[in-house]
C-alpha cells in the first residue's frame, strides 16, 4: 500500500493535463447537475447488477463524464470508453430518477466524445464502416444481407463456425451473431403506396418502415398497415425514408444520426401525415429525439422538434385512439416484455398491456423483470457478447417460470434476442411482435 | 494487492474516482476499492490492513447522507455489493438471515409471499443496502409505529478490524450477557464490519387508509402533528412537506400532490381492518379543525403508492431545483416544532440560502434540505453548513438531539459537543477501543478529529 495519498478531498485542479470534451456533442454540464448522486438508480441498472461495480452504474458514469468537465479525466480515457459503451443505454435509471436526469442523451454525448477523441483501431473502423454506412441506410443491401445470412445459417454455417470456433475467436464471434438470425426467412413487407382506412377515415397516418424492421421483418410492417387500417387510419408508405440513425446515435456517431434524421424530416414532410407511426420501439425512441439531435442546428431545430411532435409507436397510437373493431379470441398464455426503448425511452408502459386485454381468451401473466433489459441493446450483444449472454439467460430464466407459451414484445432487437435464448431453452415458446399477434387476432375474427 | 485476487479489487486511478461520493455532500478519494464475495475476503482485507496500518472504511449503496462511506482518512472501501444474497428466510420464527449488500426493498419483496414484511423503510430503500441500514441504525417513515433498525436485528455476524470473525446474538430476541447486537447496530462502521445480518420479520397489515392532507401554513399543519398524537390514535407514519419540496415531488411522481398549498401531511393509518374507519375519520376531524383545506383519501393501492413513492423520492428529486442539497437530520419534541420549524427557515434565509421542508413530523425528526448550485455560489455549502449548525443547536436546545436517522458520520462529527460533554464522548471512545484498539475501522466518524473540525466554533451557538 506504501504512502497514503487518500482521504483528502479531490482536487479540482488537474495534476497532468487531461483532453478534455472534443465537440459540442458532449454530455451537456446543466444535464448532469440534475443528479444528486442519491443512488436510487442502481439496483435498475443491469450491468451494476451483474458487476456490482459502480463505475458500471448510472451514478458512477455521470461521475465520470463530470470528471472530464472538471479537468480530473480525459475524453480519450481508456476507462471512460470502457464504462460508457458497457452500459446496454436502457435507459432503465430514467425512470428510476426522481430528479428526471436525462441518462440517454448523456451517454450518447459521452460516446460522442470518445469518437471524436479516440482512434480506433483499423478493425473497429471497418466493422463501424460496414455496418452504420455501407448496410443500415442502404434497404437493397441490408435486404441482400439478412437473406445471405438466413440462408449461411440454414446451410449450416452455425456448425462450420464452431468447428473452426475451436481453433479462432473471430469464428466463435460470427457463430455466435448467427445465433441471432431468426429461423423465420426474412420478410418482405410488399406494401403498396396507400393502403385504405375501413370504414370513415380517422386520420392518416405514415407508417415509419425503420432499416431492420423492413429487412427481415417485413410482415410485421404490413401487419401494422392492416391493423391501423381496420380501426379506421389511412396508411400511407414512403418509399424515401431511410434508416432512423439510433445505432449511429448509441454508438456516438452523430453526423451520420443527424444526417439520417434530415432526410427523414423531409421525407414524411412531404408526406404530410396526421401522425408517424412506428413499430420498432428503438427507432421509435429515437425519432421522438430528433429535436434534441438537431438542437445546435439552426435550419433544422424547429422541423426536427415538429416532426419528433408527430411520431407515435404503434402500440401507442392504437390504445390512444381506441380499437375499432373488436379482436378475435387467441387461446394461449402469454407475457409481455416492454423493450427498453418503449418503456423507458418513451415512457409507453400501460398502452401494450390495454391492448393485449383487449384480446379475448388471451391470458396474459405478468413476467418479472420485464422492465429489464433482455442483452440485445442495439449491438451490444455483438460488442459485449459476454454480459448480453448473462442478461439473456435472466430473461429466459424469468419467461420459462411463467410458463407462457407466447412472449410478447414491440420491438425487432429484443425479438431475435429473445427468440435466440429461447432456441435451447424451450423451443415451443413462439416470441411474438405485438402488432403481428393483434393481426393475427384479427384474422381469426 | 494480491490478497484477493484481480477481480476483486477496483485499483486503477479512474476506476476509484466513482468511490469519492455517496448520497452526501462529502467527498474523498480512496486508495483502493475492494469487493468481497465471502466473510473470509473480508476477514483477509481485514487482516492486511491492519498489519500495514491501513483504514477500512465500509460501503453498502453509497445512498447515506453522512458521508459514513467516504474515505476521509484514505485506506480500503470496502464495498458490500457483491455480498448480496439473502441466505435463509424462516417463515415460523419471522427471521431472515441476509448478507449485507441486499437491498432493503429486496428483502420486503423477497418474504412477501409470505405475508411479510421488513420494518425498517428508509426512504432510499429501493437501493440502500441492510449493512448499510444497520450500520446507520436507519428509520424511516413508518419509526413512528414501529421503530428503527436496532429493533428488528437480532443477530450479527461481523469482522473486526484485525480480522477476527464474531457472532453477536442470534434467532431469538432475547441475549444473555451484554447487548452487543445493540452496540453495533448504529456504529457506522466504527467498530468494525458486519458480514451478515438475522432480521426480524413482521406480518403485513390487514389493511391501511392513507391520507393527504393540505394546509395553508406549516403552523396549522405542525399542530395537527401534535393533536393527532395528543388524540391516543397511532398513526403508522406522519409525514410533513412544505411548498417548496412538493413542487419538486409533484413534477417527479404526478401523484396529484397539491401545489398551492403551505404545508402537507400525510397520514397513514394501519392494522386489522376493523376500527381503520374510525381511525380515519379520527384524524380527519382533526385535520379539517386544524385548517386542512383539502383532504384526500388514497383510493387504491396505486395511488398510495404514488404517494408515498413521492414521499419516499423527496431528496432524490431535488435535482430538479438546484444540482446540491445538503440535509440535516435534528431531532426535536413534537410539540415544539412550530417554533423551531421558523427558526430552521431563519437559518437559512439569513444567509441567503433556499430551504425545503420534508421530514417524519411524527417523530419530530427534522429534514430541512438547503439548495445550492456550487457552480454559481462556490462558498454555499460553508453557508448552508453554518445554517445547518445553528439549526442542530436549536434542536439540542429544544431537549432533541443532532441526528434521528443519518448518522453523524464525518458531516456532523465536529457538533458532537453540541450533544455530548467531553467524559460523554470520552466513554463511546472506549467502547469504541474494545473493537478497534488499532483504530482504523471507519475513522474520522462520529468523533470530532482536531484537524476538522478546527474551523467550527461552537462556542457562539452554545
Amino acid at each position: 500500500m506504501g504512502g497514503l495519498r487518500g482521504g483528502q478531498p479531490p482536487s479540482t485542479v488537474a495534476p497532468l493535463a487531461f483532453l478534455p470534451y472534443p465537440n459540442a456533442d458532449a454530455p451537456s454540464e446543466d444535464l448532469i447537475a440534475r443528479c444528486v448522486h442519491c443512488g436510487l438508480c442502481l439496483p435498475t441498472c443491469p450491468t451494476f447488477a451483474v458487476l456490482g461495480v459502480e463505475m458500471d452504474s448510472p451514478r458512477g458514469r455521470i461521475r465520470l463524464m463530470k470528471n472530464v468537465w472538471e479537468g480530473r479525466l480525459g475524453a480519450d480515457a481508456a476507462a471512460f470508453d470502457d464504462h460508457m459503451n458497457t452500459c446496454l443505454d436502457c435507459r432503465a435509471c430514467e425512470t428510476a430518477c426522481p430528479s428526471g436526469v436525462e441518462f440517454g442523451k448523456l451517454v450518447e454525448g459521452a460516446r460522442s466524445q470518445i469518437v471524436a477523441a479516440r482512434n480506433a483501431s483499423l478493425g473497429e473502423r471497418v466493422i463501424r464502416f460496414v455496418a452504420l454506412d455501407a448496410l443500415l441506410p442502404h434497404r437493397r443491401a441490408l435486404a441482400a444481407f439478412a437473406r445471405f445470412s438466413y440462408l449461411s445459417k440454414r446451410l449450416g454455417a452455425g456448425a462450420a463456425l464452431r468447428a473452426i470456433g475451436t481453433v479462432s475467436h473471430a469464428a466463435r464471434r460470427l457463430a455466435g451473431l448467427l445465433e441471432l438470425v431468426p429461423d423465420q426467412a426474412p420478410t418482405s413487407e410488399g406494401l403498396p403506396r396507400t393502403v385504405a382506412a375501413h370504414g370513415t377515415r380517422r386520420a392518416r397516418a405514415a407508417l415509419f418502415g425503420g432499416c431492420v424492421q423492413r429487412a427481415v421483418f417485413g410482415a410485421t410492417n404490413a401487419a401494422t398497415a392492416r391493423v391501423l387500417a381496420r380501426n379506421g387510419v389511412e396508411v400511407t408508405v414512403i418509399e424515401d425514408q431511410t434508416c432512423c440513425g439510433a445505432l449511429h446515435a448509441h454508438a456516438g456517431e452523430r453526423d451520420g444520426a443527424r444526417a439520417l434524421a434530415r432526410r427523414n424530416i423531409a421525407a414524411f414532410e412531404r408526406a404530410g401525415a396526421d401522425v408517424v407511426v412506428v413499430n420498432a420501439a428503438g427507432c421509435g425512441a429515437a425519432l421522438k429525439e430528433y429535436g434534441w439531435l438537431l438542437k445546435d442546428d439552426p435550419a433544422w431545430h424547429d422541423r426536427a422538434a415538429r416532426f419528433a411532435s408527430t411520431v407515435r409507436d404503434a402500440t401507442e397510437y392504437l390504445a390512444e385512439i381506441g380499437l375499432r373493431e373488436k379482436p378475435g379470441p387467441v387461446r394461449a398464455k402469454a407475457t409481455y416484455d416492454d423493450p427498453c426503448h418503449l418503456l423507458h425511452g418513451q415512457k409507453v408502459r400501460e398502452q401494450p398491456r390495454a391492448l393485449l386485454a383487449a384480446i379475448p381468451e388471451l391470458t396474459v401473466v405478468p413476467l418479472v423483470e420485464a422492465d429489464w433489459c433482455c442483452g440485445s441493446a442495439g449491438t451490444y450483444n455483438v460488442t459485449r457478447p459476454e454480459l448480453s449472454r448473462q442478461l439473456l439467460e435472466r430473461k429466459v430464466g424469468h419467461i420459462k417460470s411463467t410458463g407462457a407459451e407466447l412472449v410478447v414484445t414491440a420491438n425487432p432487437g429484443c425479438l431475435m434476442q429473445i427468440q435466440s435464448g429461447l432456441r435451447r431453452e424451450a423451443p415451443a415458446v413462439r416470441v411474438v411482435h405485438l402488432i403481428d399477434l393483434l393481426d393475427e387476432a384479427y384474422g381469426a375474427s | 494487492m494480491d490478497v484477493l485476487g484481480r477481480g476483486k479489487v477496483v485499483a486503477t486511478r479512474e476506476d476509484m474516482l466513482t468511490y469519492e461520493y455517496d448520497g452526501s455532500a462529502d467527498t474523498a478519494s480512496p486508495d483502493a476499492v475492494v469487493l468481497p464475495e465471502t466473510t473470509a475476503d473480508v476477514a483477509a482485507v481485514a487482516r492486511f490492513c491492519h498489519e500495514h496500518g491501513v483504514p477500512i472504511v465500509p460501503r453498502g449503496a453509497g445512498t447515506g447522507l453522512s458521508g459514513g462511506a467516504i474515505p476521509v482518512e484514505g485506506g480500503v472501501v470496502m464495498s458490500f455489493a457483491r455480498m448480496a444474497r439473502i441466505l435463509e428466510i424462516d417463515v415460523p420464527n419471522l427471521r431472515a438471515v441476509v448478507q449485507p449488500g441486499v437491498v432493503n426493498l429486496h428483502l420486503s419483496t423477497a418474504v412477501a409471499p409470505h405475508g411479510l414484511y421488513f420494518v425498517p423503510d428508509p426512504s432510499s430503500q429501493k437501493a440502500c443496502t441492510l449493512g448499510g441500514n444497520v450500520a446507520e441504525n436507519s428509520g424511516g417513515p413508518h419509526t413512528l409505529a414501529y421503530g428503527v433498525t436496532t429493533n428488528h436485528v437480532t443477530g450479527l455476524e461481523i469482522v473486526l478490524s484485525d480480522g477476527t470473525i464474531a457472532r453477536l446474538g442470534g434467532k431469538a430476541v432475547e441475549d444473555e450477557g451484554y447487548d452487543l447486537v445493540g452496540t453495533f447496530v448504529g456504529s457506522e462502521g466504527t467498530l468494525g464490519m458486519v458480514t451478515e445480518i438475522t432480521v426480524k420479520l413482521t406480518p403485513l397489515a390487514e389493511d391501511r387508509r392513507t391520507v393527504l392532507a393540505a394546509f395553508t401554513t406549516m403552523d396549522q399543519a405542525s399542530e395537527t402533528v401534535s393533536a393527532i398524537i395528543a388524540s391516543g390514535v397511532v398513526p403508522a407514519a406522519i409525514e410533513m412537506m412544505d411548498n417548496l419540496s412538493t413542487q419538486a415531488v409533484e413534477e417527479s411522481v404526478h401523484a396529484g400532490y397539491p401545489l398551492d398549498a403551505g404545508g402537507i401531511l400525510l397520514v397513514e393509518v394501519e392494522g386489522v381492518r376493523d376500527g381503520l374507519e374510525d381511525a380515519r375519520e379520527r384524524i380527519e376531524a382533526i385535520c379539517r379543525a386544524n385548517g386542512a383545506s383539502s383532504l384526500r383519501l388514497a383510493a387504491t393501492a396505486l395511488e398510495r403508492e404514488k404517494l408515498w413513492a413521492g414521499r419516499k423520492g423527496a431528496f432524490a428529486a431535488m435535482g430538479r431545483l438546484a444540482p446540491d442539497y445538503y440535509v440535516q437530520d435534528g431531532v426535536i419534541p413534537r410539540t415544539r416544532l412550530p417554533e423551531i420549524l421558523r427558526r430552521v427557515n431563519e437559518a437559512a434565509a439569513s444567509r441567503g440560502l433556499r430551504i425545503a421542508n420534508v421530514f417524519h413530523a411524527g417523530d419530530g425528526n427534522l429534514h430541512p434540505l438547503i439548495v445550492f448550485d456550487l457552480r454559481k455560489e462556490p462558498d454555499a455549502l460553508r453557508r448552508a453548513q453554518e445554517a445547518g449548525l445553528e439549526i442542530l443547536a436549536a434542536c439540542v436546545e429544544a431537549g432533541g438531539s443532532i441526528t434521528g436517522e443519518h448518522g453523524v458520520g464525518m458531516e456532523k462529527n465536529c457538533f458532537m459537543p453540541l450533544q455530548f460533554r467531553p467524559d460523554d464522548l470520552a466513554a463511546m471512545r472506549r467502547v469504541k477501543d474494545a473493537f478497534d484498539p488499532a483504530g482504523l475501522a471507519n475513522p474520522g466518524k462520529v468523533f470530532p478529529t482536531p484537524s476538522r473540525c478546527r474551523e467550527f466554533s461552537l462556542g457562539a451557538v452554545r
